[in-house]
């Protein structure tokens, strides 16, 4: 039996703007199962990055259940869902929402100042992975001195810091050049090939495609349909082929 | 099928840790602190000013002193002229709307890092708990700052109306004359002016930082300034 690390069931989310109703999301259903690359796919607009903000305890669905590793995310504490998105998941977002206040090395350590490890073992782990990153040299710059790849490669180490089993990314690569993007996905690809972590990624970057496992392509807050990686070779293949 | 570990409970940070990073990030963000800061200063400092010259007046009156140029001045029984009473809530209500509307802008300018710290992990707490450290810290140095300007400010203004004798009548203490009103004393306008600033900058920027810490992240995070 499949291992299902997310599953939703019939999301709903709705936005009151004065007085009407914009429906963002109208019953959305997928299962992502532990280990997967899944690419949320879709027109600006779609509900794909309401979806996403959903599966991450980001924001709460109007209707529907959303399910990470069997557990109903309403049912959560407030404590729990803090400890949730502290342990359980790494954000990587389009504006890399780094602390600007804080240096690489700085951010890279906030997550695991909130889970409570001593800091002589979190200074340690952030320069282990931002060495991972390639940013072993420019550790204590701050984000505002960093390039635009440089500092998504923060985010990711930031995302890595208390070891989640998923990591969700939001439009990784919308803010970067086509070549700086392809980093970008590698390196996000190799987390899931070498640590067997889940990665959920909202995007419309057709860089994606090749990489990801499966697409599940949204359309006016709809699965419009689910292709695996057996037909999104044969696409790719074709359009290269021309 | 791999466990299934339910969720535990996220842990409070210690105080010293919460104070830590405040204070970072009031170090790293030292120009816009100081700016906030010195619309606490130019509050307090205000409102000091216009307080600490009215003691000194009646101070100066109980001593038979008169100003040269209050001596006109149509005063009421309690020695306290209406245009004092009037200059002293103007004083108060700029001193306030002044103190929380930097406050507030200052909070409101950091919301998507409210969200950003919440994506992290931080629990709604440690949130407001930052920010009031963060404001306590500011509205408490902004407004002992301003009410030594203002007092300074009030000495000078002082010296050109009454000349020395200022010093010989300064009223630094309380008192209560027989047949004049209660004295507040300078040292108590420039307590009661440190306890305002700080009490309005702790309230002007926790209640804002408490409306978005209650936030979800994805909706503190969408705010634009």
């Amino acid at each position: 039996m499949a291992d299902i690390v997310v599953k939703t069931e019939d999301v709903v989310k709705e936005y009151r703007m004065g007085s009407n109703v914009l429906r963002a999301l109208d019953g959305i259903n997928i299962e992502i199962e532990r280990g997967e690359y899944i690419s949320l796919m879709g027109p600006s607009g779609s509900g794909k990055s309401t979806l996403f903000n959903m599966i991450g305890a980001l924001d709460t669905p109007t209707e529907g259940k959303v399910y990470i590793d069997g557990q109903n995310m309403s049912q959560l504490s407030q404590r729990q869902i803090a400890a949730f998105r502290c342990h359980r998941v790494g954000y990587i977002f389009q504006s890399y929402n780094l602390l600007h206040v804080r240096s690489a090395h700085g951010n890279v350590t906030l997550p695991m100042i909130f889970a409570g490890i001593p800091e002589k073992r979190r200074n340690e782990k952030a320069e282990e992975l931002l060495d991972m990153v390639g940013l072993g040299d420019r550790m204590y710059h701050l984000p505002d001195e960093l390039s635009g790849g440089q500092r998504q490669r923060v985010a990711i180490a930031r995302a890595l810091a208390n070891d989640p089993s998923i990591v969700l990314a939001d439009e990784p690569t919308a803010n970067l050049d086509t070549v700086i993007g392809r980093e970008i996905i590698d390196l996000i690809k190799s987390l899931n090939e070498e640590q067997g972590v889940t990665i959920i990624s909202a995007t419309h970057d057709l860089k994606m495609l090749d990489v990801s496992d499966r697409i599940v392509d949204i359309r006016d807050g709809l699965v419009e349909r689910v292709r695996n990686r057996e037909e999104i070779e044969i696409e790719v293949g074709e359009v290269g082929g021309h | 099928m791999q466990q299934r570990t339910p969720i535990e409970e996220q842990i409070d940070l210690p105080f010293m840790e919460s104070l830590r990073i405040s204070f970072q990030s009031l170090k790293i963000r030292f120009g816009r602190s100081v700016i906030t800061t010195a619309g606490i200063t130019l509050g307090i400092a205000f409102l000091v000013s216009v307080w600490t010259s009215n003691e000194i007046g009646i101070a100066l009156q109980e001593s038979g002193r008169q100003s040269t140029i209050n001596t006109f001045e149509e005063t009421t029984e309690a020695g306290i002229s209406t245009k004092d009473i009037w200059l002293i809530v103007m004083s108060l209500i700029v001193c306030v709307v002044g103190i929380a509307n930097s406050m507030l802008m200052a909070v409101t300018e950091r919301f998507r890092e409210i969200g950003t710290m919440k994506c992290l992990g931080a629990l709604d707490g440690f949130v407001v708990r930052l920010f009031l450290l963060e404001s306590g810290f500011q509205g408490f140095s902004g407004a002992l700052i301003g009410a030594l300007i203002g007092t300074l400010g009030a000495v000078l203004l002082g010296l050109k109306d009454y000349g020395l004798d200022l010093f010989f009548y300064f009223p630094l203490l309380p008192a209560q004359p027989e047949d004049g009103p209660m004295q507040l004393g300078v040292i108590v306008v420039i307590l009661l002016g440190c306890f305002l600033g700080m009490v309005l900058a702790v309230i002007g920027s926790s209640f804002p930082a408490w409306r978005a810490a209650k936030l979800p992240p994805a909706e503190a995070m969408r705010t634009e300034v």
